[in-house]
């Protein structure tokens, strides 16, 4: 899943990148309110990790840019202001998440999954979709309760696809989940990422809708 | 405790029972001349009645016979009769006649006129006047004490009823000072009643002048105190803000640091890490200065000192960026200032020169009127015009910020030279470039 992390420190934003990296996301980072608006702009994200304080503006003014052009991608906050006023008007001006600073990395992750998950309309941690069983927290997948080892733009794939079972996903919006700014994408990546999965989960899983995208199969094979 | 109401009201009986007094002395002595003039007249109309009655023979006087008893006559006019006594003396000395209870022995000695006269211990007042044609004399005189009775009684008539009034009096004053002063006692009670955290304005509609000076002097200091703790409330607030990031970005670092398998990761992580410590350690720094610069317990320890010594001194302390630091100045030059305080100063502008640009960074020292001038002049971009007016507020940090600065840099040099009693002047230099000004006055 692709998440855009708004954040004005460097070394916190590194971290961030790296860390919420290694949980599975697809990481853009920027450092400003202008950045971050020219990313909302140019991309839609499963989630937003937004710092309040920025320099040239509160990340309030984001989150009120996403909430007013009706967006309603989930925002999680993290902020060193973290008394229960801040908390209050940060969740009532539309965010779904708070976070205080310092916090722990695998929480963070946790709640920008959570948050991803209720913005998906998702009741359940995990992905389940004819015994294909995928666990975003775990980064594990398996089939009839047997673990199937993934890579990570496997993994990324596949959660894609079983987030909307049965709706198309096409290469265009795979790319994007997969891949951040400073990513090259090879040209044929996805189809690669794709004959890899039906090899490991079965070649019945993903079907091709030509010209569109792909898709889950009804049954699995 | 001195207090005002009972200065009021001792003042205000006090006073109110003082002119009681001099108005008791004054119809005292008023009456009593008063009582003299009219009873005078009535003794000298009674000495001429005499006279006449004596002149058309309405009295029968025995003027002829030594042995003759002197003739009792009375006087028509009841009410002269128990005050005035009337005898009547020839003029070689002897008693012809008398009123009814005239005393025996003669009234006065004195001649024709007014006098006064002890006769058996009672003090009369006597008029006396000559009738020539029957050789005899008519003195008509009243008891002083019946004069003095009649005074009394006046000022008795006035005193009692005053005397009973006064202490009525008392009790009026004793509310109305109480009333008076319900304002101040209202204010008392609802200052007392406050918790110490209260600092809003006291009501200051519909007061008495006398007291809304002090209310509004008090509303001032509310202020005032609400201000610094509200500016305390945000520092404290900010500084922990701003502490709570890096330890944020110190922990993010290393969770990736345990989590990652790769090399490369791990060892930007701990680069990171490394980093973040210097940097949140300056940032602590910088609070612990502006704390000793506040500390409002340390005076001031004014020392002869070489002012480049001490810019010397800070820039060894910086080993990294000591090539790039060039010092001007006079080595012998002295001035009386807080070494402390000059050196935090110093050493807050040459950081912040040294963070803001890559090149050379210039210190010189020059003796100014009056103290010394330090400026440090850096190669960096500046300060954005707009952002001039800010850029020495406590965490200010503009929009092009560097990641290594706290944006209290500035903000220490200058209260620093506050502390001082001198200026922090920021320029911007052509083509580009900051130049910081310290103007510290020599100390006394």
């Amino acid at each position: 899943m692709r998440i855009l992390v708004v954040e004005d420190d460097p070394m916190l934003l590194d971290g961030l990148s790296a860390g919420l990296g290694l949980a599975g996301f697809t990481v853009d980072a920027v450092a400003t309110c202008e950045d971050a608006f020219a990313a909302l702009q140019a991309h839609s994200y499963g989630t937003v990790v937004l710092d309040l304080m920025l320099p040239d503006g509160s990340g309030l003014e984001v989150l009120a840019f996403l909430r007013k052009r009706k967006d309603a991608t989930p925002v999680v906050l993290l902020t060193a202001r973290d008394q229960v006023g801040d908390r209050i008007a940060g969740l009532d001006a539309g965010a779904d998440d708070y976070v205080g600073k310092p916090f722990d990395l695998d929480e963070l992750a946790a709640r920008v999954r959570a948050a991803a998950r209720r913005g998906a309309g998702q009741a359940s941690a995990v992905l389940d979709w004819h015994g294909v069983v995928l666990d975003p927290a775990r980064q594990t997948v398996s089939v009839k309760g047997k673990p199937v080892p993934l890579t990570r733009r496997e993994f990324g794939v596949l959660r894609a696809l079983m987030e909307r079972p049965g709706a198309t996903v096409s290469k265009a919006s795979l790319e994007e989940t997969l891949y951040g700014w400073q990513e090259e994408v090879e040209s044929n990546a996805v189809e690669v990422h794709i004959h890899n999965l039906r090899t490991k989960l079965g070649t019945g899983l993903i079907k091709t809708v030509r010209g569109l995208g792909y898709r889950l199969a009804e049954e699995s094979a | 405790m001195s207090s005002i109401r009972s200065r009021l009201l001792t003042i205000l009986i006090v006073s109110t029972g003082l002119v009681w007094l001099l108005a008791v002395a004054w119809i005292y002595v008023s009456t009593q001349a008063e009582v003299e003039r009219v009873l005078d007249a009535r003794l000298t109309e009674a000495a001429r009645m005499v006279n006449s009655l004596l002149a058309e023979r309405r009295i029968e006087l025995a003027l002829a016979d030594d042995d003759f008893p002197a003739t009792e006559f009375q006087i028509e006019d009841p009410s002269y009769e128990r005050q005035l006594s009337c005898q009547i003396w020839s003029l070689d000395g002897r008693l012809v006649g008398r009123s009814e209870h005239a005393p025996d022995s003669r009234l006065t000695e004195a001649g024709s006129g007014f006098s006064e006269s002890v006769i058996e211990g009672e003090t009369w007042r006597v008029y006396a006047i000559d009738n020539p044609a029957l050789g005899v004399r008519v003195m008509v005189g009243d008891s002083m004490a019946v004069r003095d009775r009649l005074v009394g009684d006046v000022v008795k008539g006035l005193a009692i009823p005053a005397a009973l009034i006064l202490p009525f009096l008392a009790a009026v004053i004793w509310v109305s000072v109480r009333r008076g002063m319900s304002p101040l006692n209202h204010m008392a009670e609802s200052l007392s009643s406050r918790a110490a955290t209260d600092l809003r304005p006291l009501p200051d509609e519909n007061l008495p002048e006398e007291i809304a000076p002090a209310v509004h002097a008090l509303n001032g200091l509310f202020r005032r105190v609400e201000d610094v703790r509200e500016r305390e409330k945000s520092f404290t607030a900010v500084a922990a803000h701003e502490l709570k990031t890096p330890l944020a970005g110190l922990k993010t670092q290393a969770q990736v640091a345990l989590a990652s398998k790769d090399g490369e990761v791990q060892e930007n992580a701990l680069r990171q890490i490394a980093a973040g410590v210097d940097r949140t350690s300056r940032l602590v720094r910088q609070l612990l200065d502006l704390a000793a610069i506040e500390a409002s317990d340390r005076t001031p320890e004014i020392l002869d000192a070489r002012p480049l010594e001490i810019i010397r001194r800070v820039a060894a302390d910086m080993p990294s960026a000591e090539q790039r630091i060039n010092i001007e100045g006079d080595d012998d030059g002295t001035a009386r200032f807080d070494p402390v305080l000059l050196t935090l100063a110093v050493r807050n502008l040459l950081e912040n020169a040294l963070c803001h640009s890559q090149g050379p960074v210039l210190v010189g020292t020059r003796e100014a009127i009056g103290g010394i001038e330090i400026t440090v002049e850096d190669e960096g971009p500046g300060i954005p015009s707009d952002e001039l007016p800010r850029a020495t507020d406590r965490f200010f940090r503009g929009r092009a910020k560097s990641p290594s600065g706290s944006g209290l840099g500035l903000a220490i040099a200058k209260e620093a030279a506050a502390r001082m009693g001198g200026t922090l002047a920021l320029k911007n230099l052509k083509p580009h470039g900051l130049a910081a000004t310290l103007s510290i006055p020599a100390a006394g």
